[in-house]
């Protein structure tokens, strides 16, 4: 593994390449109940064709009018991503004619994007501060999805499904900013992470609710930007990595064999994990845009914004700022918002009264060992915060060790009882009576003669035998700092 | 402007519009008929006049996000050439 400071070179026979990534993500506003231009519902998973509009379908006179929730999701997203919201923006026809696309023209925006520049800062190793870097954003529009089509239902026939057609996107385009596969997978999860923040899109990329076309050139560093390939429709972090990879390695032996790279728009295929050229078609991009007559121009006021803002949550940076500033290690504090279910459980946990650092110690080791164990999620977890942070408590407050502390946990998990009742019960209070620990001890160093021998003649280690041994015999119950006391004064 | 044989060829092509020599032959004088007609606005002086979008001033009006239409797949598939197992069926097409 190179080290998180030196930067990622393929190399050739000529040298070494530098590789160049931008990356198109396309996220589904996932945040409303109906499309971007009609009332028609847009819940995943629905029989075909039973979720189309007539304005979907492209029906002759059909007129779209704005979703105001798309449009004000797309703005807190903007304003989520540092980035400049135009007050004035219009939507163009892009025209293509193809079987999913009813209309002969996908309404987006070209000329004038309801969002303009933005930037987002990554951890390109999430343990490691210092390989922090700044993604631009160009830009983010808002734009209609497309039909589905399904190619594998008939030997002749391609069977066509417009409950997605009309779907609202926001296409976030990044700048040529990223320089290997890790940053662009750390790119895409942080993007994905501010988005389900701002609560506008799920990032469920296996629903397809965000995908990416990833544009990859390569060239020797220094030099001026090479040509670039657009690979298409990539729905998963580890596949984007894979296609800048595999992609950039392709057009350098290409460019070193003497060839050229040509503008093109190619496809991944998962299962061989390489990239394949579409037909190439010398028309392709020739879209004539123009400003949709249907449309008139959009324009936000400053109420509209002031709200977008004000509605906006504590996100990813801030939160973690906030988790260090309270005593939170980077990396726990990292793991903590990375998800936004865990930072609201977790948030909850401290609000119920947790000390942060301990609370933080506990649920990235504790928590998480016990979910992962029973395959569940943070969300529908037994435990509540209230019911952990009592639990906590009784940690902190010297009422039960740590050791006890997992196995009362245990008992909540299955039995979902109260900390403070599953210890009362069954007599799990942690004891500090030096009598009992001592009488203990003494037994202990009685039965194991020899090993007290090897200790007094320099033999350390065998220390935490006898605390184990005392711990166990007090049924992990006595406290161990006392426990630590006494043996240090009997072993002298 | 003008557009040349080739060029209505290509716009056909795009549209995905089969048309034969003759009828291109006789598109070409006649959409550059229309094309000459709409020039003639270009002899009025827009300088710093900001371009129109509509002829009224309004603003464009947004809805509510509601689910207000849809579930009519019968009256969809309607017209359909051909319709199978509620989808649209149309002739394989794959890049």
């Amino acid at each position: 593994m190179a080290d998180a400071g030196a930067p990622f070179r393929i190399e050739g026979d000529t040298g070494e390449w530098e590789v160049v990534v931008g990356l198109e993500v396309h996220a589904q506003i996932t945040a409303t109940a109906s499309k971007l231009f009609s009332g028609a519902a847009t819940a995943f998973g629905a029989e075909p064709n039973t979720q189309v509009s007539l304005v979907d379908a492209a029906m002759p006179g059909m007129l779209p009018v704005p979703n105001k929730e798309c449009i004000r999701q797309a703005v807190r997203t903007g304003m989520a991503l540092d980035a400049k919201i135009n007050r004035w923006s219009r939507f163009d026809r892009k025209n293509y004619f193809y079987a999913d696309l009813p209309q002969g023209y996908q309404i987006s925006q070209l000329y004038h994007p309801l969002v303009g520049e933005g930037e987002v800062e990554v951890l390109v190793d999430d343990k490691d501060d210092s390989s922090a870097k700044t993604i631009g954003i160009e830009r983010i529009h808002v734009e209609q999805d497309a039909g589905k089509l399904m190619h594998d239902q008939h030997p002749t026939m391609s069977y066509v499904d417009l409950n997605r057609s009309g779907v609202a996107l926001m296409e976030i385009v990044s700048r040529p900013d990223m320089r290997s596969p890790a940053e662009a997978g750390a790119y895409l999860r942080k993007l994905r992470a501010v988005l389900r923040y701002v609560g506008s899109c799920d990032g469920n990329m296996e629903e397809g609710s965000m995908r990416a076309d990833v544009n990859v050139s390569v060239r020797k560093p220094g030099d001026e930007f090479g040509t670039r390939t657009e690979t298409k429709n990539v729905n998963s972090v580890r596949f984007v990595m894979q296609v800048i990879e595999h992609e950039a390695r392709r057009q350098v032996e290409l460019i070193e064999a003497g060839g050229t790279i040509v503008q093109e728009t190619r496809l991944f295929d998962p299962d061989k994990g390489v990239t394949r050229s579409l037909r190439s078609k010398e028309d392709a991009h020739d879209y004539r845009y123009f400003p949709d007559p249907d449309l008139l121009p959009l324009e936000l006021d400053d109420a509209f914004l002031e709200e977008c803002r004000g509605s906006l949550p504590e996100l990813p940076d801030a939160k973690r700022k906030r988790y260090e500033a309270q005593g939170i290690t980077p990396y726990n504090a990292g793991v903590l918002t990375a998800e936004v279910e865990t930072a609201r459980w977790f948030d909850a946990l401290l609000d119920a009264g947790a000390e942060a650092k301990q609370a933080a110690n506990w649920v990235v080791a504790e928590l998480f060992g016990a979910l992962n164990r029973r395959g569940e999620s943070i969300e529908n977890n037994p435990v509540t915060p209230a019911a952990a942070a009592e639990l906590l408590r009784l940690v902190a407050d010297g009422t039960i060790s740590g050791t006890i502390a997992k196995q009362v946990f245990e008992i909540m998990l299955e039995s979902g009882e109260g900390a403070a009742a599953i210890v009362e019960e069954r007599g799990l209070k942690q004891t500090s009576d030096t009598g009992a620990i001592d009488a203990e001890i003494d037994r202990i160093l009685a039965a194991n003669a020899d090993k007290v021998e090897q200790y007094k003649a320099g033999k350390q280690a065998l220390f935490g035998f006898f605390v184990g041994q005392t711990m166990k015999a007090m049924q992990g119950k006595a406290n161990p700092q006392v426990v630590n006391e006494r043996l240090r004064a009997k072993l002298g | 402007m003008s557009v040349s044989k080739d060029q209505v060829r290509h716009i056909a092509k795009l549209a995905r519009i089969a048309m034969s020599d003759e009828e291109i032959e006789r598109l070409v004088p006649e959409l550059n008929g229309i094309i000459g007609w709409v020039e003639q606005l270009g002899e009025v002086n827009t300088d710093g006049v900001e371009p129109l979008t509509a002829v009224i001033d309004q603003k464009l009006r947004l809805r509510e996000d509601a689910v207000t239409d849809g579930n009519c797949r019968d009256e969809v598939l309607a017209n359909a050439p051909e319709a199978q197992h509620g989808f649209f069926a149309v002739p394989k097409v794959i890049e």
